[in-house]
């Protein structure tokens, strides 16, 4: 079941002469992370708003876990689905501890669940509890207020959660060190994840999927891999950026490239190895500094994949003839 | 000081007639401005034509405003209150209004994305960041209304107003001039006092320092 769907939906602001989401069909699969791109206004912030009904279409259906979501209360729906914007908001009088109980609060836990909850978000995002949990959000930076964010989207342990440009106003090294949270989240979690991005390599780095939005238009919705190497058009092409070829390695995944390893294929010990997750150009980095013929791709210490010059190369080369 | 020690009884019944009249001042202007703060955040372009308006009426003279009221409210306290409230009311509404516009809009998205409703909203979010903003607003209006309080004596309102009045009317009567001056700053000073103890017990810093003091306390532990 499609953890979200969208299905012709369209909105247009009392008015505005255009529409800021036209006619957008979109199928969001289940424990999938999907970053929505797009230029400033090209609508992409009104779309996830619609997904919590902050906003209304003016036309269209979402249905969240095959719910049309006109059908629930917004109080009940928002509460089962977590949210993160850009500034935080976190709520200022609250301590670390309050702020991510606010969700289960409203969902009535009992208080001892709720603690025990605070905590082990705490430690999830890797704030110890005994540190922060009665700190106030002015008393920490940056980056551990967007991770405070994060544990209170997680608080209710909801299967859907929003982000709109959570680290947008964060600087790059932390920003860094939180995509890597995210995507060590993604895979502990299974959470579906709807991300508003205006950063490229945010998007290319993070997602399973990306939808390109332009003037409030679907352009193209599929893996980044796709979207690199076949640009639905020169909009897209030039978004992407898709001509720096270090810079795509630097984006794709191991995984996109590889090929299976062969049915009873026995790493030998001596080639270098490397993760599914890890990018083509540290793979391409490795080879050239290992002057190996060929890597192994492990997950969780098994071979599933070889990889090899020629792999990379085709991955590239691919993207040079679209 | 020697009047209010001879005539201890009458002094009283003059302080509560006068903090009678403060108090419920305060009350219903506070139900009013309410409102009307809620109003003009709603609707920004409200903001001018209100506050416009109450600022108007704060320019007039209290003895003036009592005085329009009596031919609706006649000479009695009513009036008096009826122009305290009018008086107080644009202090009330502007640092309402302030309160809420300072409340970042980020802050009350996330209340609403998270599925607060309006009364939670209300309560959990707006209620405690307002607070110290409104509290120091009524702390303020509070002194006005003690003060203007005391004109009321002439239109039939009673409170310390009375002892001034009296004093001045009945030559050589220095004492009862000093007695209601002095009643009346040490219920100004009291009551402002206590606002002000309030605003601080609610002061949101407050907490930030007395839980920095903890943060420190324990890297101080942690180090030694």
């Amino acid at each position: 079941m499609n953890a979200i769907e969208f299905s012709k939906v369209s909105l247009k602001f009392p008015g505005s002469p255009r529409w800021a989401v036209d006619e957008v069909d979109c199928e969001i699969e289940q424990g999938k992370l999907v970053v929505i791109l797009g230029p400033s206004g090209c609508g992409k912030t009104t779309l996830l708003k619609m997904v919590n009904r902050l906003y209304e279409p003016s036309a269209g259906t979402i249905y969240v876990n095959g719910q049309d979501i006109r059908r629930v209360q917004a109080t009940e729906l928002r509460q089962q689905i977590g949210y993160v914007i850009q500034q935080s908001g976190l709520f200022p009088h609250m301590t670390v501890a309050q702020n991510i109980g606010v969700v289960p609060k409203l969902l009535g836990w009992e208080k001892p669940r709720i603690q025990s909850r605070v905590d082990e978000l705490l430690n999830l995002v890797a704030l110890p509890p005994g540190d922060f949990r009665d700190r106030y959000p002015a008393q920490l930076s940056g980056g551990q207020q967007q991770r405070v964010g994060v544990a209170r989207a997680l608080a209710g342990d909801p299967q859907v959660i929003l982000m709109d440009e959570p680290f947008g106003a964060i600087d790059a090294i932390t920003r860094a060190a939180l995509q890597d949270e995210i995507l060590r989240l993604q895979q502990q979690l299974q959470k579906t994840i709807l991300f508003v991005s205006h950063d490229v390599e945010e998007a290319l780095r993070l997602a399973d999927r990306i939808l390109i939005l332009k003037a409030g238009q679907v352009v193209q919705y599929d893996t980044p891999f796709n979207i690199l190497t076949r640009p639905a058009n020169q909009f897209v092409h030039e978004l992407m950026g898709a001509d720096d070829m270090v810079r795509q390695l630097g984006l794709l995944r191991v995984e996109t490239a590889m090929s299976d390893a062969p049915p009873n294929y026995r790493h030998n010990g001596a080639e270098p190895t490397i993760t599914r997750h890890d990018s083509l150009r540290e793979a391409l980095s490795l080879i050239l500094r290992t002057g190996a013929r060929r890597l192994t791709v492990l997950e969780n210490g098994i071979a599933v994949g070889v990889l090899t010059l020629e792999h990379i190369r085709d991955s590239a080369s691919i993207g040079v003839s679209a | 000081m020697g009047y209010i020690l001879n005539n201890p009884a009458q002094v009283w019944e003059l302080v509560l007639q006068h903090m009678q009249m403060t108090l419920i001042t305060l009350a219903i202007a506070v139900l009013l401005a309410l409102p009307l703060s809620l109003l003009i955040y709603r609707y920004r372009w409200l903001n001018v034509p209100i506050l416009g308006t109450l600022g108007v009426f704060y320019t007039v003279p209290s003895l003036a405003l009592i005085i329009l009221f009596v031919p609706l409210f006649g000479l009695n306290a009513q009036s008096v209150i009826a122009a305290m409230v009018l008086y107080t009311q644009v202090i009330l509404v502007r640092n309402l209004v302030v309160g809420l516009q300072a409340i970042p809009p980020a802050v009350m998205e996330a209340a609403k994305g998270m599925g607060m409703n309006t009364w939670q909203r209300w309560w959990q979010v707006q209620v405690p960041l307002i607070l110290p903003v409104f509290l120091a607003g009524l702390r303020l209006s509070a002194v006005v209304a003690i003060a203007i309080a005391t004109i009321g004596a002439k239109f039939g309102a009673g409170g310390l107003g009375t002892l001034l009045f009296d004093g001045i009317a009945q030559a050589g009567r220095y004492d009862k001039i000093w007695a209601g001056a002095i009643a009346v700053s040490i219920l100004a000073f009291a009551l402002n006092g206590a606002l002000l103890a309030l605003q601080w017990a609610v002061n949101p810093t407050r907490k930030l320092y007395k839980s920095q003091g903890k943060v420190r306390q324990h890297l101080a532990s942690v180090t030694e």
